[in-house]
């Protein structure tokens, strides 16, 4: 059934799904895209930082304030995890991204099975004043949670873009994701560069997972679903870039969701890799790689 | 070891040689064993270990009485990991290394149907567990579904009557790509079509499906009469917020059927007063109308494990229905005094057995003779408050007729409100 009023209002709402897939994504474009590790875990990071939103839920703390309280705890993970990746895989050689792969495979089902040994295995969700409540905008009915995904991802990209170009580090870390010998080479030590930025990853993180709760319940395995869509967000942004991970997000939102109104649900997810192969297709480097 | 294997394989020919019916399973003298998978991880997981906490109270009871036939019972249980290709290997282990002399089913449709062929093939007794219609096809006659469902179209006829009797000509359908919920909307088609209901909105959606706002608003525009919702747990949470968000317009009567999940206390303590309104299934609910005997002790004990496991406190959905399965089992033995699964079989397909969900009857297909599903409605429910679950009136039964307890309240925009 197709009507113009539909249509509009899965562009906006696609839109909203997009930030939100963006959100969830540019922790990875950072650790994948930019430092080449290949951090499956990712996604498992997500739901922990969920449930530990939820815990502070507990306290009557907002899921959005709780994913910031998260966010250093979560540095310091990220810088651990990525210190104990560098000694063990990245420094013996090239055979480093294979191994390194089944490394984060481990340490995903640690914490899936760490969740389940502390939570359960029953569905989590948390609850805040923006949460089952909407606004009509122009005649369509927005989800409250959905505009503070949108909000937060619009901050996220934005103030990592402004920290990629505009500070010393941050520049740093776009080197060594250029050319880490010649950074090497000026003097700079490119592990402490990628661990620092590896730690910024997991914080960011931390903040998408309560985003994650935000936007639906939460239970221990939720991150395999998470797997295939992030790193397509990635890829189709090119590698490393965050407002082309937004913008991939974007697409992405938008296409899912006018396929569910208009074609049906079941096509939804079979458009993401299509999009992906497209992309790939006409520019392989990505929509924003260089 | 040379002479053991000669001596199995001269048993063996010689009675193929005499015609003798082999057992089915090994049979011996030590604990009577009992195998079974059951999803302790992923998306059925919740579902799975309060089903599994239910069974572990029956075999305890059993066993404090003396095990059966004399023998001890003992459980050999795996997690399938609420995957449907984990569950042949499994069941292919328990019968052929772990030698188990019974099986149970896993909980849910998903990791069940595929073991249906296995199950048959080798002509086993299988005690289902809240599966859905998967010996349509199979056609195994060993087969015993113990879940409320009866008939097959019995569960949608119910909530279809319902909405009718509300004044609805339209319906709309969703269900996730998966077998119950398709199983469950292609009856749900049909009886429409029976009823000259005009089928207005249906959507399938996948699995991994995150947000489901744009599928609230085309089914809102779509105008239907009733809405009948076949989810898994994640979705179903989702779905009820996105409806709570957007709404589904005055048009709808009924809105429910079969979302899985919100029998859950924890989903239902964290979706509180967003489900208000909404007609669902359900299998046991703490109404007056559904005291049996022994059900008031079972949760005593059930209740005191759960809270130890982490597992549904509650639990009211799966549970007793666990502990109903060895009830069953346990009276067959008692009756035909073996462990032979063609006389327990016999005796499953006419006995009549009470249990603490209420008596059970099977028909021919191994579903249960009569429906037993409740539809019951959500009232008054608030938010952050499990404890409100325990008591009376929160779901107020509208079918099956003996266990009623109130009448439907409509339009659901009205009855959302209560």
């Amino acid at each position: 059934m197709f009507s113009w009023e539909l249509l509009l209002d899965a562009v906006v709402l696609g839109t909203m799904v997009g930030c939100f897939y963006a959100a969830v994504s540019i922790g990875l474009a950072i650790s994948f895209g930019m430092l080449d590790v290949p951090n499956v875990t990712h996604p498992a990071l997500l739901v922990l930082a969920s449930y530990g939103a939820w815990l502070l839920g507990g306290f009557e703390i907002d899921p959005i304030l709780a994913g910031l309280i998260l966010m250093p705890l979560f540095f310091v993970l990220g810088i651990a995890l990525y210190r104990v990746y560098h000694e063990t895989f990245e420094k013996r050689g090239s055979q480093a991204a294979v191994r390194g792969l089944a490394f984060f495979f481990g340490i995903t089902f640690i914490i899936e099975v760490g969740i389940i040994m502390a939570f359960g295995v029953d569905q989590r969700t948390v609850q805040a004043f923006y949460i089952g409540k909407s606004i009509e905008i122009l005649e369509i009915r927005i989800p409250m949670r959905m505009i503070a995904a949108f909000v937060m991802a619009l901050l996220l990209s934005g103030v990592l873009a402004l920290y990629f170009n505009r500070t010393f580090l941050g520049r740093a870390i776009r080197a060594v994701a250029q050319d880490e010998e010649a950074l090497r080479l000026m003097g700079a030590d490119p592990v402490r560069i990628k661990q620092w930025a590896f730690g910024i990853a997991t914080a960011v993180a931390a903040l998408a997972g309560a985003l994650l709760i935000i936007v639906q319940p939460v239970e221990p395995t939720l991150d395999r679903a998470y797997i295939g869509r992030t790193f397509c967000v990635v890829v189709m942004a090119g590698l490393g870039s965050m407002s082309g991970t937004l913008v991939a997000g974007i697409i992405l939102g938008v296409a899912e969701t006018i396929v569910l109104t208009m074609f049906g649900a079941s096509w939804a997810p079979a458009i993401s890799f299509t999009l992906l192969l497209i992309i790939l297709g006409v520019r392989p480097q990505g929509l924003f790689g260089r | 070891m040379n002479s053991g294997r000669i001596r199995r394989r001269t048993a063996v020919a010689g009675a193929l040689a005499a015609g003798l019916p082999l057992p089915a399973l090994a049979q011996g003298a030590g604990p009577i064993k009992i195998g079974m998978s059951m999803p302790q991880t992923g998306g059925l997981a919740a579902g799975g270990k309060s089903s599994l906490i239910g069974i572990e109270v029956w075999r305890d009871d059993v066993n404090e009485k003396g095990g059966l036939l004399g023998r001890k019972v003992e459980m050999i249980v795996y997690d399938d990991k609420s995957s449907a290709s984990e569950t042949p290997a499994i069941y292919s282990k328990l019968l052929d290394v772990d030698k188990v002399d019974l099986i149970f089913a896993p909980y849910a449709t998903v990791p069940t149907a595929p073991i249906m062929p296995l199950v048959k093939q080798r002509d086993l007794l299988l005690i289902g567990n809240f599966s859905f219609q998967v010996n349509r096809t199979v056609k195994h006659d060993k087969w015993f579904n113990n879940a409320p469902w009866g008939p097959a179209d019995s569960w949608a006829r119910a909530f279809i009557d319902l909405g009718m009797k509300a004044g609805a000509d339209s319906i709309a359908l969703i269900g996730a790509d998966q077998e119950f919920a398709q199983s469950l909307i292609r009856i749900a088609k049909g009886l429409a079509e029976e009823k000259k209901l005009k089928v207005v909105y249906e959507q399938s959606y996948p699995p991994a499906t995150v947000e489901f706002s744009a599928m609230v608003r085309a089914l809102r525009a779509a105008r239907p009469g009733m809405v009948f919702v076949c989810s898994y747990p994640p979705d179903s949470v989702g779905l009820l917020r996105a409806v709570n968000e957007i709404g589904v317009g005055e048009s709808v009567k009924v809105f429910g059927g079969g979302m899985v999940g919100l029998q859950f206390s924890a989903v239902a303590e964290s979706m509180g007063s967003l489900l208000n309104g909404v007609v669902n299934y359900n299998s046991y609910l703490p109404e007056k109308s559904m005291e049996f005997a022994g059900s008031k002790e079972f949760f005593v004990k059930y209740q005191k494990r759960a809270v130890e496991a982490k597992v549904d406190p509650l639990g009211y959905y799966l549970a007793p229905f666990g502990y109903a399965m060895g009830q069953m089992v346990e009276q067959a033995v008692a009756a035909t005094k073996s462990i032979e699964h063609k006389k327990l079989a016999d005796f499953l397909r006419t006995a009549e057995m009470p249990t603490i969900v209420g008596p059970i009857a099977f028909a021919a297909d191994g579903e249960r003779k009569e429906s037993a599903t409740l539809i019951a409605q959500y009232r008054g429910v608030v938010d952050k408050n499990i404890e409100q679950f325990r008591s009376p009136g929160k779901q107020v039964i509208l079918s099956p007729e003996k266990w009623k307890t109130g009448e439907l309240i409509q339009p659901f925009e009205k009855a959302r409100k209560g």
